[in-house]
């Protein structure tokens, strides 16, 4: 099992160090240079940059060096912790990556705090009972819920929460300091899809269970139904919703890109996004590194999970 | 029959894709160039509605996403109002001004919302089903490839796939758009990064599996070659499973293209599109009053999605009753 | 005569609920098992077996119901009782064992947690108690090591210890009823052998009685004390073995003896009288006798007319028969005499084998196997699984490369020549027929251009017109309707798409044709049939058959020459007679033990091999059976590798023993005096 899991993180290692030469390479591209350049030397846009400026700017930034050097450079850079400066801003990428994360994290805790005990009981009780009332009202739901982007969940949800009834404020700016109120719509926004996601997937791994033969060789052993629920079925249903639990945080990484911009929270997401609107392009290139890493760590932990809670897999 | 169906997606498809990407270079063929999708819609409806009778939820799919596409390949020929042209703002739905009657109202810049919404969803459904179908293309191939061939193919192309995955979806989203530059076909570039390492994983995964069944052997000791088996004995065999994933696809991408849309990042204005529906009203009438200007669009997008989920519902619920 | 039965079946009907309305799967059956008695239900797939096994313990699925009749457990109805009475019943008083032991067993939970369960949740047991007792089992299952096994996870034992904790499981609670859903069909023979063993020995000692459910007569035979033939979902003839066995009262019953091959069949003097037709649909049931339209016995306006029930036949005890005719009918006169076939002569040698050997890592799959095949001969290879026999397959078949050794064919060394390099007379020259009939036809292309695709990529004909035309006498050589070429493989019953498989194969006019298991997959009446045919289209083509098998009465029968396998090596070879005949290998021996017998007019003696099959990863040192082997001679067999003894004109055994002591092996077999 230990051999599985170091193979796994040598793999991710290679994925890493893949992605960040690509990552480097995409950046290195003059789409991301010239816009670099506008955002470093003013002006209205790519169209207003003369050619001449361009390659004075390039010249000063040492950009006409050979790409493998730099490349070394920066990996040097960024394993020392140096991810350069935010143009826009003018602090240190670290600083703002920092706090935006800080203020991402505390988002997917509490959509993590929802999404894992609502959706895997619902799921459960779902696929437990395969074509009773029960399932056939929380499938519905669940296919809803799943159909509307989340956008308009987004939007739903401000007219009616906000808008309408006036509970909770339209926009997460928080600009009066943290307060957990602001919070509410965007949660909802991420919980209503994510919830539908993880209960589908739950109800198939447990219907699926429910009609294998262990659980009738379970049922005809006179065992008392709770018991082969939860001794028999779970252990073997929970394992595929566990490891998408741990993926669903990769997933987690796109959603809020759309879910802060609309709500104007300040959080990694909405970064991201202004970095790439604005060619601040060292914050943009440490975002996207952060977030490949945490893709990169969950997949990995989702691998570790399935490895543990899989005995054929564990002892092979 | 599958000839059949094959020619009437072309005449939907191919007049609409053409009608929405090159409207500019058709000139004054434009107009009638959608009058033989109308029929076709109608006919496929009736083929989907028969083929997925047994399934309640299907047909209610078929019925929602039927609806759309029909709106798109009718809308030039519908008594609507110019979806660009500002006429009168802020009218309540069902209002009348200037002699004119807004049935959903009008938005911020006094457009006919009503006209707008119909509009829309052309843009969404062929960029949307363009994007399905390339990364479809492409990821089924790879796959096959790397499930087939096995061996040195199936590490290359299973990495390569591993690395575009460990992508947040967004994530390349923005970094292509950037890189590309923003329009419908950059759209279908960044679908396919995002979507074809999962297609890839799927068709490999069945693939696999397919590749030590007695037919496939069957086909090797008669010394066929691998070109061969992958399209005729493995490909036809894998359907199933990817037509649902298909239908699943469709959603997402349409999930995908409406928030580009809406970030401001895939296709432009002026041209009527639900996410830029949602964007702009979003940003200039964030009210009360006029909250329907947010909820048409919204509704409208989330009915498509859900009739592509049904139809992948209930084809699996089919197939598993078989 | 007194006793109260345990169980009983009254006018019992199952049906399940389809697309297109409910489905019969079970109609007015009945059934009356009386304490410490063994019942056994016989019939083909499809015939509703299981699902009275599973109506007695209530548990048929949302779509199964029991529509008509009782299901009476010490005069309790089942199917009236309360939930809690039900869970006291289950795994109680009546426990269950099913097909795949692997499968049934819970895969995240060890065996010892899934034994203890038993009596604590039965009994009430503490859990201290409970695992000793789990323990005890253990070793009345004949399970060593049952402390590693307590704790070990299913997928880390063999198929046959699986069953074994199967068992187990169902014996802790000292049940009075074992229902045994088909518990060795999943299994390899000699381990077959010995849970049949363990089922005997457990209904002397434990006093259970047992519902014994099977596809195989010979299995029936040797467990039980009454049985019931099953026809689409009716009991046609039902009554004591030794009756049925001798005196069949009904024609499906005595087709299914006539199809099952006895130790004495011999394809050339005694062929096999399969059933002719098909078994009907469940939803176009022949009105009548269900049997009606396959029966030699028919009788128009009379069979046909009204339902026939079963009843008692006269002055027979209590066997009873579902046929009207039963009275008219010549049971004991000889079948309608079927011609026999000329002996075969073979030709030249078409295939040589020569110290064969593949290695995969450190497994050694295939090691050092020499034989060969002449023109028009069938040389079956037997083995069980794990003994390299399909990758043998595979090497001719140009799938993969050997790592030593040569296969000739005509004159042409194929041992490393992959299948992408082998000229088109070659690959003509050398055809497979499938183990799966289930997989054997790609399920997206119609039979007609399956079949033309193999003519023209073998380069037999060209011209569309003449493939077509050669399509359909493809169809008529393995008698099948012209139509079918326009179906579909779903459309097909398993025997069809087998004969489709033979079609194809014999398409290019093969010189030798690899058979992987053709039979094994398919049911007793439609397995006479297809062997039938095979045989027949070879002698016309004078083809060479490879005939890959595990099933040694199937053996017995099609093959003229045998060659035995056990992990990779050949244990012996000979003329069909000489292997079956002393001198044995002792594996041999072990293997033609462990065949279950159908035939009244033979008995078999009982040989029963120790352990499992090792992994072919770690094959002993020596003799590679002498881990298992009665005969073992310690300090030779485990060191030394067994040499080959040449004990009569072409017939070989690599065994350690002396000469003289194999000589004087006794049969397997010996034929009863009556």
């Amino acid at each position: 099992m230990r051999n599985l899991v170091v193979r796994r993180a040598i793999q991710m290692l290679l994925i890493m160090l893949t992605v960040s030469l690509l990552l480097f390479a995409i950046f290195d591209s003059d789409q991301f240079r010239e816009k670099a350049a506008v955002a470093e030397l003013g002006g209205f846009g790519i169209a207003t940059l003369s050619a001449d400026d361009y390659h004075e700017w390039l010249q000063k930034k040492g950009l006409n060096e050979p790409f493998l050097a730099r490349y070394a450079q920066w990996l040097k850079a960024v394993a020392h912790g140096d991810l350069g400066r935010s143009v826009e801003k003018d602090v240190a990428v670290a600083t703002l990556l920092k706090e935006s994360l800080a203020n991402t994290a505390i988002l997917a805790f509490f959509v993590l705090l929802g999404l894992i005990p609502i959706a895997l009981t619902l799921g459960v009780l779902a696929g437990m009972n395969e074509g009773s009332r029960l399932d056939r009202v929380i499938s519905v739901a669940a296919v809803i819920t799943t159909s509307i982007p989340q956008i308009a969940t987004a939007v739903l949800l401000t007219v009616i929460l906000a808008l309408g009834l006036g509970w909770v404020p339209a926009k997460s700016a928080m600009t009066d300091g943290w307060s957990f109120r602001p919070l509410v719509l965007p949660l909802l926004t991420l919980l209503l899809y994510d919830i539908g996601y993880l209960v589908r997937m739950t109800r198939a791994a447990m219907t699926e269970v429910m009609a294998s033969q262990y659980i009738r060789t379970a049922v005809l052993k006179g065992l008392p139904p709770w018991r082969v629920i939860m001794k028999h079925a779970l252990r073997n249903a929970l394992v595929v919703p566990v490891t998408l639990i741990f993926l669903e945080l990769n997933g987690l990484l796109s959603q809020v890109v759309v879910v802060e911009v609309f709500f104007q929270y300040a959080g990694f997401g909405r970064m991201l996004f202004d970095a790439a609107n604005f060619g601040d392009i060292q914050v943009l290139q440490a975002a996207t590194l952060v977030a490949i890493a945490v893709a990169v760590v969950s997949q990995l932990l989702s691998d570790a999970a399935y490895t543990f809670l899989n005995p054929r897999v564990r002892f092979k | 029959m599958k000839a059949g169906i094959a020619l009437l997606l072309a005449l939907i498809w191919l007049p609409l894709a053409g009608y929405v990407m090159f409207r500019p270079a058709l000139g004054a063929l434009a107009p009638y160039l959608l009058l033989p999708s109308i029929p076709a819609v109608i006919l496929l409806y009736g083929i989907a509605v028969r083929s997925w009778r047994e399934s309640r939820v299907a047909v209610f799919g078929v019925t929602l996403v039927c609806f759309w596409l029909l709106m798109a390949v009718t809308a030039p020929y519908l008594p609507l109002l110019d979806p660009n042209k500002p006429i009168a703002p802020f009218v309540a739905p069902g209002g009348i001004k200037h002699g004119v009657l807004f049935l959903l109202g009008s938005d911020m810049r006094g457009r006919d919302v009503l006209s707008r919404t119909l509009w829309g969803c052309q843009r969404v459904l062929v960029w949307g089903i363009t994007a399905t179908s390339v990364a479809y293309v492409v990821g089924a191939g790879f796959g096959l490839i790397a499930g087939y061939l096995g061996g040195w193919w199936d590490e290359f192309v299973s990495f390569a796939g591993n690395v575009l995955l460990s992508f947040p979806v967004m994530l390349l989203f923005i970094l292509v758009l950037n890189l590309l530059g923003q329009s419908g076909f950059n759209i279908i570039i960044a679908v396919t990064c995002s979507s074809a390492p999962v297609i890839m994983r799927i068709v490999r995964g069945l693939a696999l599996d397919a590749r030590s069944r007695d037919y496939i052997l069957a086909a090797q000791t008669r010394g066929e070659h691998p070109l061969w088996i992958m399209w005729v004995e493995l490909l036809p065999n894998v359907r199933g499973p990817l037509i649902i994933d298909a239908c699943l696809r469709l959603g997402y991408t349409t999930v995908a293209i409406t928030t580009l849309t809406f970030l401001g990042l895939g296709l432009q204005p002026p041209d009527p599109d639900w996410g830029l529906m949602i964007k702009e009203a979003a940003t200039a009438a964030l009210l009360w009053k006029y909250s329907y200007m947010l909820i048409v669009p919204a509704v409208s997008v989330s009915s498509l999605i859900l009739g592509f989920n049904l139809i992948a519902d209930g084809t699996r619920e089919m197939s598993l009753r078989d | 005569m007194s006793v109260a039965p345990l169980l009983e079946c009254k006018n019992l009907s199952i049906s399940y609920a389809g697309r297109a309305g409910d489905v019969p799967a079970v109609v007015g059956f009945n059934l009356t098992l009386k304490p410490g008695e063994a019942h056994g239900l016989v019939g083909e797939s499809g015939c509703g077996k299981s699902s009275i096994a599973l109506a007695v313990m209530r548990y048929l699925g949302r779509a199964g119901r029991v529509v008509a009749g009782q299901i009476l457990f010490r005069g309790r109805d089942v199917l009236a009782m309360n939930d809690a009475e039900m869970r006291r019943v289950r795994g109680g008083a009546i426990a269950m064992i099913y097909q795949e032991p692997m499968a049934s067993l819970n895969p995240s939970m060890t065996i010892g947690e899934q034994l203890i369960e038993v009596p604590r949740y039965h009994e009430g047991v503490g859990h201290r108690d409970a695992a000793l007792r789990a323990r005890a089992m253990l070793d009345r299952v004949q399970m060593a090591d049952a402390t590693r096994i307590m704790h070990s996870y299913p997928h880390q034992i063999s198929g046959g210890q699986q069953q074994r904790i199967v068992i187990a499981m169902a014996l802790l609670s000292n049940p009075q009823l074992l229902l045994l859903d088909e518990p060795t069909t999943a299994l390899d023979v000699t381990v077959e052998a010995g849970i049949v063993d363990l089922i005997r020995r457990i209904s002397a000692e434990f006093g259970t009685s047992m519902l014994y459910i099977s596809h195989n007569l010979g299995l029936v035979r040797e467990t039980c004390d009454r049985i019931t033939v099953m026809y689409c979902g009716e009991a046609v003839e039902s009554g004591p073995i030794a009756d049925v066995f001798r005196g069949a009262r009904h024609p499906y019953t005595r087709g299914l003896f006539a199809s099952n091959p006895s130790p004495a069949a011999d394809k050339n003097s005694r062929p096999l009288r399969s059933i002719p037709g098909q078994l009907p649909s469940p939803r176009a049931r022949p009105p009548g006798c269900l049997f009606g339209p396959r029966c030699e016995f028919f009788a128009v306006d009379r069979c046909d007319a009204q339902p026939v029930p079963i009843a008692p036949i006269a002055g027979s005890g209590d066997h009873s028969s579902r046929c009207l005719r039963v009275d008219e009918i010549a049971w004991d006169a000889a079948p309608a005499a079927i011609s026999s076939r000329a002996a075969a002569v073979f030709g030249e040698v078409a295939l040589q084998v020569n110290a064969l050997t593949k290695r995969f890592g450190s497994v050694s799959a295939n090691d050092g196997l020499s034989f060969e095949a002449r023109r028009g001969e069938t040389v079956a290879i037997v083995g069980e699984s794990g003994c390299g026999k399909s990758t043998f397959a595979k090497i001719l078949m140009g799938l993969l490369q050997a790592n030593s050794g040569s296969v000739q064919l005509a004159g042409l060394e194929l041992s490393r020549l992959p299948v992408t390099r082998r000229n088109p007379q070659t690959i003509r020259a050398l055809q497979m027929i499938f183990q799966n009939p289930f997989d054997t036809l790609n399920p997206s292309h119609s039979i007609g251009s399956q079949i033309a695709r193999v003519i023209r990529k073998l380069g037999v004909q060209r011209d569309a017109a003449k493939v077509r035309e050669q399509v359909l006498e493809l169809l008529d050589l393995v008698k099948l309707p012209r139509d079918f070429a326009a179906r579909r493989p779903r459309q097909l019953s398993g025997g069809q798409k087998q004969r489709v498989g033979v079609a194809r194969a014999f398409a290019g006019r093969p010189d030798v044709v690899v058979a992987d298991e053709p039979l094994s997959a398919l049911d007793v009446s439609v397995q006479a049939a297809v062997s039938e045919l095979l045989i027949d289209i070879q002698r016309r083509e004078r083809t060479t058959l490879l005939f890959i098998s595990h099933d040694l009465s199937v053996v017995r029968y099609l093959a003229d020459r045998v060659v035995v396998m056990y992990l990779g090596q050949i244990m012996e070879q000979g003329s069909t007679e000489q292997v079956f005949a002393p001198p044995y290998h002792p594996y041999t021996e072990a293997l033609l033990a462990a065949v279950p017998i159908a035939d009244q007019h033979y008995t078999k003696r009982k040989v029963l091999l120790s352990g499992e099959i090792p992994s072919a990863s770690n094959p002993p040192v020596g003799c590679r059976f002498c881990t298992r082997c009665a005969y073992r001679i310690p300090g030779t067999c485990d060191r030394l590798a067994p040499p080959l003894q040449q004990v009569a004109p072409d017939h070989q055994i690599a065994c350690h023993l002396p000469r003289e002591q194999l000589a004087a092996m006794r049969p397997v077999f010996e034929e009863v005096t009556p």
